[in-house]
């Protein structure tokens, strides 16, 4: 009998090569004749430019060739946007194929953030090549700049495209706005909350890196590169970029440092490496340094945000609005004006009946670097937004914050569940996994601790935050009226060798979550067969099956379903083929733990290998079927999937110094069956710290000038590990209806509600200062600011003073 | 340490010589080549990763004379006449040691790219702390970023690490793990 392997903690089977520095990353493929680029970025956030001087650069040592966005002119067209929200016109130039386009490769005439790509250099090595771009001088003309999105509407302000009237990219709208008007108009309680849920950097650890290979024999392209959507690159970049056939252009994605929604956009040095190479008939390789992710990689978050919550004086959430200003950046990248508006938008309710609700969303172009996904994007912001609004109306009418949130969860006989924003969540036991987390934390005393904590001269602060997280982008049809052009199916093939091992193909690709080991385990599962026997292939668009790769925690909850589907497929072909060997009838023959036999005929029995055996050769097969056992499928789900749970943080405040320390962290998360538990753990826990970073350290800070301050990590801070303590987890586990495994995203939902627990926590520490909100990050000088100010301002009302 | 400088194409070299993981190497090199830019390039030992390029993350220590040290941070040239061990010196065919077992076992890395900086840091580690405290492995990862684990997976690997060499009677964690 096969050991059970769909839900066992297995270890990774692709950890033996990274311990020992032998899995291949981008930046450490080496080809023959090889070439360095290195690209050079405006050092002005809005400038025209009006001359560019090469000469001196190509007479440096080692340099092959300099290029600008006027040598790319007739070339190379821009980069396409794939996501503009559904119902929404984007006033973006288009692409020439008609979609919206994105802004050029290399900026022409205009830069409109430091970071924008202006010129490549190629050398004989990396550092020439570097040593290069001093050699480029840029006559540039300052333009005006802005950087915050409600200053970029207002009439007057400088204009980053001449094409798009108040740097407006998309006015987009979700809910019913006059519902949701009238029930704040006539409710019993109303509560105001304006915040900024501030830009972050991903910063994965791996910056990015691409190589371009033109054969010229073949005229064959070839890109390694660091991306997590191997497929979907390979028909932008070739189709719509580079304007060669797609047949000519295949794609490798090697080992990924690391993603967190960063790597699945179209970015100009993918195309510049392909044409260069293209150009100079040799391999030409481009790896970025920190400095440049900091500058041009795409950042995440960076809403402002002014919304309504309305509810009665006993508890119930009556109604909710919303207007969001997302900081677009520059440009539209590949996905990120979709993930702006919708992913927020839609999410707002979270894990609550409110029946009235609106949202709009401005979705803005300002002179800072380009927006796109954070992990847990969209869901992140809109949960923060929620969990201080339930917080801050539960202050208001004096009522437990856990009691509103139980009061207002949708129940569990209530699935499916309209959320009135555009969601209809699939299935979920909210209030269990609230309670599971009150339990953990041990709510009902957690007064004595705040006195306990008092008295070492802290003030201590619990705060919870109940979430549900759209994943499993996503059913196509439901995505192209969201305004994805593109299809969200993916897929799994499974081809058994003659010697009854089994190869399985993945469409979608890792960047550090172990698929080569959670797939293999639901192939394993499902065939009978040993995981020993079992070797797992992605990455390469040349061997795999078309799939969209990993985004949107949808690589186990839509390509995991594909992996179960196409092992029916062969289980049940086994099945035909043996009934006809067995000259059996088809209902009578069974499949099960890897042997194929005639129920109730215990001696008519074949293994899994004899059976591929048998197919490889095909030698007696029933009629009109095909040899050998390869078998594809595609899963498109019939909705998207709901993972949900509740976290509760618990803070200490030093009353001295304003330092913010977590001291308690629990999470109950809710992802249906969890594949393999080690992993999902694993997954859980870097989420945590990644939305705990974004709570406590974490900001992208530009001035007014749209200069990056926070350019490396020498500013940029994120999590080390004593910063924070470790985390008590647990699952409830509730199946989505959606696919036949039951499982749902569970790479990115714990990243959605730390930063709200933690955001409640602190104002929830601080709450006898009159403290209502702060805005993240809650740095020790910011809340040491805070208290002292509140003091003042208590201490002078207490003297009888005006403040 | 005596130095050979040679011109090449108005390019001034320096002769370097260095074990690199128990074999003995001379490389010309520019005084300007970062140690981390020498072993990945010249040297092919790709496992030592570049992630921030100013100090920060980690992701490039090896050890120099038994130290660990941060090779973004360093010339090539400094390294001249030393003994060097990077992350494909650590186990040897194939076979993994205690601390890159007991990471594997409590999924200790996820993406892996801060994986082969932190061994380097922690084989020293524990060569000097025979039963270290939790406080104490955290501070030792400190100078490594990650953004996949949370960290806390690291340190149960490193405390599982302790005690199966402790069991095993092994005070060299570079010892392969006979598992």
């Amino acid at each position: 009998m096969v050991q059970k392997t769909f839900g066992a903690p297995l270890k990774s089977r692709e950890d033996p090569q990274m311990l020992q520095g032998e899995s291949p990353y981008t930046a450490d493929i080496k080809l023959p004749g090889m070439l360095h680029m290195a690209i050079l970025r405006s050092e002005y956030a809005h400038a025209k430019i009006k001359h560019i001087d090469t000469s001196e650069a190509l007479k440096m040592p080692g340099v092959v060739r300099v290029i600008t966005g006027d040598d790319l002119t007739g070339k190379i067209m821009p980069l396409p946007c794939i996501w503009i929200p559904g119902g929404v016109e984007s006033h973006f130039p288009p692409h020439p194929f008609g979609l919206p386009g994105a802004g050029d490769v290399l900026a022409k005439d205009r830069v409109r953030f430091i970071g924008d790509s202006v010129a490549a250099v190629v050398a004989e090595t990396r550092y020439q090549a570097y040593d290069a771009l001093a050699g480029i001088h840029i006559d540039y003309e300052p333009l005006p700049v802005v950087v915050d999105p409600e200053d970029a509407l207002k009439e007057g302000a400088p204009l980053l495209h001449d094409a798009v009237p108040h740097n407006l990219n998309a006015d987009w709208t979700c809910g019913d706005k006059a519902a949701a008007d009238k029930a704040i108009a006539e409710a019993e309680v109303v509560v105001n909350l304006s915040m900024y849920n501030q830009r972050t950097i991903n910063n994965p650890l791996e910056p990015r890196s691409a190589i371009g290979n033109y054969d010229p024999v073949t005229e064959d392209y070839t890109l390694w590169a660091t991306t997590q959507s191997p497929h979907n690159h390979r028909f932008l970049l070739s189709v719509l970029v580079l304007g060669i056939p797609f047949n000519k252009l295949r794609v490798i994605a090697p080992t990924i440092g690391g993603s967190f929604g960063t790597k699945g956009y179209i970015y100009p040095d993918m195309a510049l490496v392909l044409f260069l190479s293209k150009e100079l008939e040799r391999p030409v390789k481009w790896v970025d340094t920190r400095n440049g992710l900091m500058r041009s990689t795409v950042q995440g978050r960076d809403h402002k945000q002014h919304a309504t919550i309305a509810g009665t004086k006993d508890g119930k959430i009556t109604g909710l609005r919303c207007t969001s200003y997302a900081n677009l950046g520059a440009y539209p990248s590949t996905i990120g004006p979709g993930v702006a508006t919708a992913l927020m938008g839609r999410s707002l309710s979270g894990p609550y009946t409110i029946e009235n609700a609106f949202c709009e969303v401005f979705a803005v172009f300002t002179n800072i670097v380009p927006l796109g996904a954070q992990r847990g994007s969209g869901r992140a912001e809109a949960t923060f937004l929620m969990e201080r609004l339930v917080d801050l109306y539960a202050a208001e009418i004096g009522m437990d914050p856990a009691e509103v949130r139980r009061k207002n969860m949708v129940p569990p006989d209530q699935f499916p569940y309209d959320n009135h924003l555009g969601w209809t969540y699939d299935s979920g036991n909210y209030g269990a996994a609230l309670e599971r987390a009150l339990e953990m934390v041990d709510y009902a005393h957690i007064n004595e601790r705040k006195a306990e904590a008092s008295r070492r001269g802290k003030r201590l602060g619990v705060g919870i935050a109940s979430f549900v997280a759209i994943c499993g982008v996503g059913p196509s049809t439901r995505m192209s009226k969201e305004g994805m052009l593109g299809g969200t199916w993916e897929s799994a093939n499974i081809r058994v060798h003659p010697s009854g091992e089994v190869g399985i193909t993945l469409g979608s690709k890792s960047t550090g979550q172990s698929h080569v080991t959670t797939f293999a385990q639901i192939a394993a599962e499902e065939l009978g067969v040993d995981m020993d026997n079992i070797r797992v292939y992605h990455s390469d668009t040349q061997k795999a099956p078309y799939g969209q790769g990993t985004y949107g925690s949808r690589s186990y909850s839509v390509g995991g379903p594909a992996m179960y589907m196409a092992a029916q497929k062969i289980k049940e072909k086994i099945r035909k083929a043996a009934a006809h060997m067995f000259e059996a009838a088809e209902e009578d023959v069974v499949y099960e733990g890897g042997k194929v036999f005639v129920k109730d005929t215990p001696q008519k029995v074949k293994t899994f290998q004899e059976m591929a055996m048998a197919l490889w050769y095909g030698w007696n097969l029933p009629a009109g079927m095909e040899p050998t056992l390869d078998e594809t499928s595609f899963f498109d789900p019939a909705d998207f999937n709901y993972p949900f749970g509740t976290h509760i943080a618990v803070i200490e405040i030093d009353n001295q110094t304003g330092q913010v320390d977590l001291v308690r962290y629990v999470a109950v998360n809710d992802a249906g069956p969890l594949g393999n538990p080690l992993v999902v753990n694993g997954q859980v826990e870097g989420s945590i710290t990644h939305g705990a970073g974004q709570a406590l350290i974490e900001r992208a800070v530009y001035d007014e000038q749209g200069i990056l301050l926070t350019d490396s990590f020498t500013s940029y801070a994120i999590p080390r590990s004593t910063d924070l303590p470790e985390y008590e987890l647990d699952y409830t586990v509730t199946p989505s209806p959606h696919n036949a495994l039951g499982v749902k995203g569970a790479g990115e939902i714990a990243t959605v509600p730390p930063a709200a627990a933690i955001g409640n926590a602190v104002c929830d520490a601080l709450a006898d200062l009159g403290i209502k909100h702060i805005d993240m990050p809650f740095t020790a000088e910011k809340i040491w600011r805070v208290m002292r100010d509140a003091e003042q301002k208590k201490n002078a009302a207490s003297n009888g003073h005006h403040v | 340490m005596q130095l050979l400088i040679f011109m090449r194409e108005g390019t001034s070299f320096m002769k370097i010589s260095l074990t690199v993981n128990g074999t003995q190497n001379t490389a010309n090199v520019e005084p300007r080549i970062l140690l981390v830019d020498f072993i990945r390039d010249t040297l092919n030992l790709t496992g030592t990763k570049l992630g921030c390029d100013t100090g920060q993350c980690g992701t490039c220590v090896i050890q120099v004379n038994g130290k660990p040290v941060k090779s973004c941070s360093m010339l090539a040239v400094q390294v001249d006449g030393c003994d060097v061990k990077t992350i494909e010196g650590v186990s040897q065919h194939g076979q993994l040691n205690t601390l890159q077992q007991s990471l594997w076992e409590k999924h200790g890395l996820q993406c892996g790219f801060c994986t082969p900086g932190m061994i380097m840091t922690l084989l020293d580690f524990l060569q000097h702390n025979e039963d270290p405290s939790e406080d104490e492995i955290r501070s030792c990862l400190e100078g490594h970023l990650c953004r996949c684990t949370g960290y806390h997976s690291v340190v149960r690997a490193v405390r599982d690490a302790v005690v199966k060499a402790r069991q095993t009677q092994s005070a060299d964690l570079l010892v392969g793990s006979a598992d």
